[in-house]
């Protein structure tokens, strides 16, 4: 399997599409901005929703037993998911035991990370995804490139061929109202129509057992009050305590992820209407692991805002499938080592540490801290390449050595000869595009003997 | 007061100049400054690699090397923060700990410990100023654009009384340049796409040098500047507040 | 063991000790002095519009007096007594609905709508126009006073609506009109 930095090299190649993929994301990052600024408490808004998300991690299981009981008193069936395949069984049999066949989901970054679509395509069951950058995306057959901006990594032109394609829209018609449009006319035949609606959870409220969702466009909405049956989703780490800290939720989220004062719809589900059935899943997978880790269980306080994301220098510039996996950026370098180290050791080197992540983090996770933590444990649990460990053991051994570091320097300059990625040959990675530094005839040391010391 | 000179070792080795400037802008604010000679690495390269508990070598060395002095000051916000939050020798905690809170970076020294400012330089130049992100946002050196606080810039204040200098910043005032250490040899086409592109908001400025707090950006920037045969140079903020006239 | 049970011990394994939060100080939040203007222009910079009247007689004055189309569904006066089990292809072909809203916030231009309100879940956004009618003594400031001010579980679902649907999903361009409402209006009474 190709590594991040591959994938991102085949990516950059396209210095134009990077180039627009940089800016347009930037520019989402600027709103953030300019919506943060509008909020002379911002950085307090921070604060409490730190607060408030680190005491509900550590007090996790009443909280949960409160949901749950309430959830159940307000008519919801509750289900509870060990992992993905049991997340996707129980939703699969509820499919099979009413023997539904329209199914209509809108954005649920859980239900990628359990590969649900996959899992019911294999038994069968058509999912139609209604967010339109996911339904972009599913007509190709691709995953999404960015949670909150699915369809980020795409031009017009290439939505414009694939609604073309499935659903007959003009050829070469690029503009994004018609297709949108196309969209609108395509997916309101499938709400209609829908048995079923699978939407995923922002926040689940312990006090009331309430689920909230947020979309813009109105999908989850159009789902789940036309169909039958409504499964939301979620993993475990979506509860909050009370209602009223949804203000505090709220008012960041939708400002850190599209600059947008709140979404366009901030839907609270409690009870099914008169005659729907209403499920909650309620998802473990690898979280109660997470929560076991000090120095990685604030990672579980992230509200996919997608912030980090967009403020990311390399996300920016190589692309959400670069990152391999459901949940990209920097919170998924954090994320998805814990499911799988070996898999994802190249996600937490795919980052400068520049931090600007972790300030701009709505709930304030510490993330580019976390990358270099992660980078320890990757090492420690020998998941890096062998060939980095021989050149980072050489090099300390020579460093921890006073007069071996000089004996390098003190004719050719050590560090020029020796230091793998300072030599002058192509396929030095530091060579390729950039020039080598001059190497001086005395080191600062040699100077300072010479001139200075007393 | 008893001051080191922490020059980091890739300074040493091919920036010395920015060593002598360091020492004897310090000098010239009237410290008295020693440069403890067996120093070497503060052992960064290999702990962003993720081989920190391999450096112990490197970090025993810094400790033997930097105890007893009341300030340890270099011109490297990333050396120095490395410092700060990781520096590690068990034997010797104490001292360890005393190095960790003692340790500046050369501006932040000149502002917040000595409360100077530099009074007799001159460089009549465009200057574009980067602001590196490990002194930005790990020392603090200067205000954030992502955080909602007053502004303010260490660099900047220290950059502003010298003569002549025209002082400008590229749009996207604080994205990083992409050297990132051992990422500029890793993810070697993300780092220079970085710098690249840094490059250009600078050079839409037509600044005619590129200063910063950290030579290891400079560095990076420099190598793509060379390749691409630019008219712009990379200069280390010392030897820009070393000038005289 | 259950999965449920699985869970609850790992978490009550893992948990770290509790960690005690404060509670948000509104004396640090933002007040808007003159919620009215505010409201309004969040509002119309998010794609919606707002009307100021001076009486309810008034708001359905106006309302009468713009063009709604054929199929209207006003759940503040009368409707059609099944609307709650009006199919959805039915309520796709209302081109307007009028529903009264609740507490309404300046700092986002959102409103506070229960089911109650709508009658039928799906009407505010299956239709392709919403007229939300509120009260101006039901403006806030921010939405720590809208939580304030309602209960969520009051009814069985609610819905803070700001804005006609919308998204930038094709290259970023905002397209006003996803799925649901093209335009969204609110007829705001002043008392």
């Amino acid at each position: 399997m190709k590594d991040h930095a591959t994938l991102a090299e085949e990516f950059i190649k396209d210095d134009a599409r990077t180039n627009w993929h940089d800016e347009t994301l930037w520019f989402v990052r600027q709103k953030r901005d300019k919506a943060a600024h509008g909020l002379p408490e911002w950085e307090q808004l921070r604060e409490w929703a730190s607060q408030i998300k680190n005491h509900t991690l550590s007090n996790m299981e009443s909280y949960l037993e409160e949901f749950e009981k309430n959830a159940l008193d307000n008519g919801v069936k509750v289900h509870w998911a060990a992992d993905a395949t049991e997340h996707n069984q129980i939703i699969h049999d509820i499919i099979k035991s009413k023997g539904i066949t329209r199914i209509v989901k809108s954005k649920s970054m859980l239900t990628e990370e359990c590969h649900l679509n996959h899992y019911l395509e294999e038994q069968g069951v058509e999912v139609v995804d209604t967010d339109l950058g996911e339904r972009i995306v599913q007509f190709r057959h691709e995953p999404p490139s960015h949670i909150v901006l699915p369809a980020i990594h795409l031009k017009k032109q290439d939505v414009s061929d694939t609604f073309h394609e499935h659903l007959h829209t003009e050829k070469g018609n690029n503009d994004p109202t018609y297709l949108t449009r196309a969209a609108r006319v395509h997916l309101r035949e499938k709400f209609i129509a829908s048995q079923l609606a699978i939407t995923g959870v922002n926040f689940a409220i312990a006090e009331t057992g309430g689920v909230v969702v947020c979309t813009n466009e109105g999908n989850a909405d159009m789902g789940t009050h036309a169909a039958d049956v409504h499964i939301a989703c979620m993993g475990f780490e979506k509860l909050i305590p009370k209602a009223s800290h949804l203000s505090v939720f709220l008012r960041l989220l939708a400002r850190s992820a599209t600059g947008q004062p709140i979404t366009t719809y901030s839907s609270h589900f409690h009870k099914p209407r008169a005659g729907q059935e209403m499920h909650i899943v309620i998802v473990d997978n690898g979280r109660s692991d997470i929560l076991g880790k000090a120095d990685f269980r604030n990672a579980l306080k992230c509200i996919r805002c997608a912030a980090c994301f967009n403020t990311c220098p390399v996300y920016r510039r190589s692309g959400g499938f670069s990152y391999h996996t459901a949940v990209a950026g920097p919170i998924g370098s954090i994320l998805n080592p814990n499911f799988d180290p070996k898999k994802y050791a190249d996600l937490p080197f795919a980052s400068s540490l520049c931090g600007s992540c972790s300030n701009v983090c709505p709930v304030k996770i510490d993330i580019h801290d976390q990358l270099w933590k992660w980078r320890q444990e990757l090492s420690k649990g020998g998941h890096l390449p062998l060939s980095k460990k021989i050149m980072m053991k050489g090099m300390a051994f020579v460093l921890g050595r006073p007069a071996l570091y000089r004996f390098g320097g003190a004719s050719a300059r050590w560090v020029l000869r020796h230091m793998p990625f300072l030599v002058k040959f192509k396929v030095n990675p530091w060579y390729k595009q950039r020039e080598m530094p001059e190497a001086p005839k005395q080191s600062f040391r040699d100077w300072y003997i010479q001139n200075k010391k007393k | 007061m008893k001051i080191a000179l922490f020059i980091p070792c890739y300074i040493d080795q091919f920036y010395p100049q920015v060593g002598q400037a360091t020492l004897e802008l310090l000098t010239k604010l009237g410290c008295e400054v020693d440069f403890p000679l067996n120093q070497t690495c503060c052992g960064q390269p290999m702990a962003n690699s993720g081989f920190a508990a391999a450096s112990k070598d490197c970090d025993k060395n810094f400790v033997r090397n930097f105890t007893g002095y009341d300030y340890i000051v270099g011109p490297s916000g990333s050396c120095v923060l490395h410092v700060k939050e990781h520096l590690k020798d068990d034997q010797h905690s104490e001292e360890t700990i005393h190095i960790r809170k003692h340790i500046y970076e050369l501006t932040e020294f000149i502002t917040d410990v000595l409360k100077k400012e530099v009074h007799n330089a001159v460089f009549p130049h465009k200057v574009g100023l980067h602001n590196s992100c490990h002194g930005q946002r790990g020392l603090g050196l200067s205000s954030m654009s992502e955080r909602m606080l007053p502004a303010f810039s260490k660099p900047e204040q220290l950059l502003s009384k010298v003569k002549g200098i025209q002082l400008l910043k590229p749009v996207r005032t604080d994205e990083c340049c992409g050297f990132g250490g051992t990422f500029s040899v890793f993810e070697e086409a993300v780092s220079v796409k970085m710098g690249k592109d840094r490059i250009k908001q600078h050079e839409a400025n037509e600044v005619e040098f590129i200063t910063g707090v950290d030579v290891s950006c400079l560095m990076h920037l420099e190598g793509i500047l060379k390749r691409q045969g630019s008219k712009v140079k990379t200069i280390h903020i010392a030897e820009i507040l070393n000038t005289e006239a | 063991m259950s999965s449920r049970d699985k869970i609850f011990t790992a978490i009550r394994k893992n948990k770290p000790e509790s960690v005690p939060y404060t509670e948000p100080d509104l004396s640090l939040v933002i007040n808007y002095p003159d919620l009215m203007s505010q409201f309004s222009t969040v509002l119309t910079a998010i794609g919606g519009s707002c009307k100021e009247v001076a009486s309810a007689t008034e708001a359905k004055q106006f309302i009468d007096s713009i063009d709604k189309g054929a199929f209207v569904i006003d759940t503040t006066g009368v409707y059609p007594s099944d609307l709650t089990h009006l199919s959805p292809a039915s309520l796709a072909a209302v081109d307007t609905a009028i529903i009264r809203g609740g507490v309404a916030v300046a700092e986002n231009g959102s409103i506070w709508v229960t089911e109650e309100n709508m009658v039928n879940r799906l009407l505010p956004f299956i239709a392709q126009q919403l007229i939300l009618v509120i009260h101006e003594k039901d403006l806030v400031s921010t939405m720590h006073q809208a939580y304030e001010r309602i209960s969520v579980n009051e009814t069985g679902f609610g819905v803070f609506i700001a804005g006609p649907s919308k998204t930038a999903d094709i290259e970023q361009s905002l397209v006003i009109g996803a799925h649901g409402p093209c335009g969204m209006m609110a007829v705001v009474i002043r008392n």
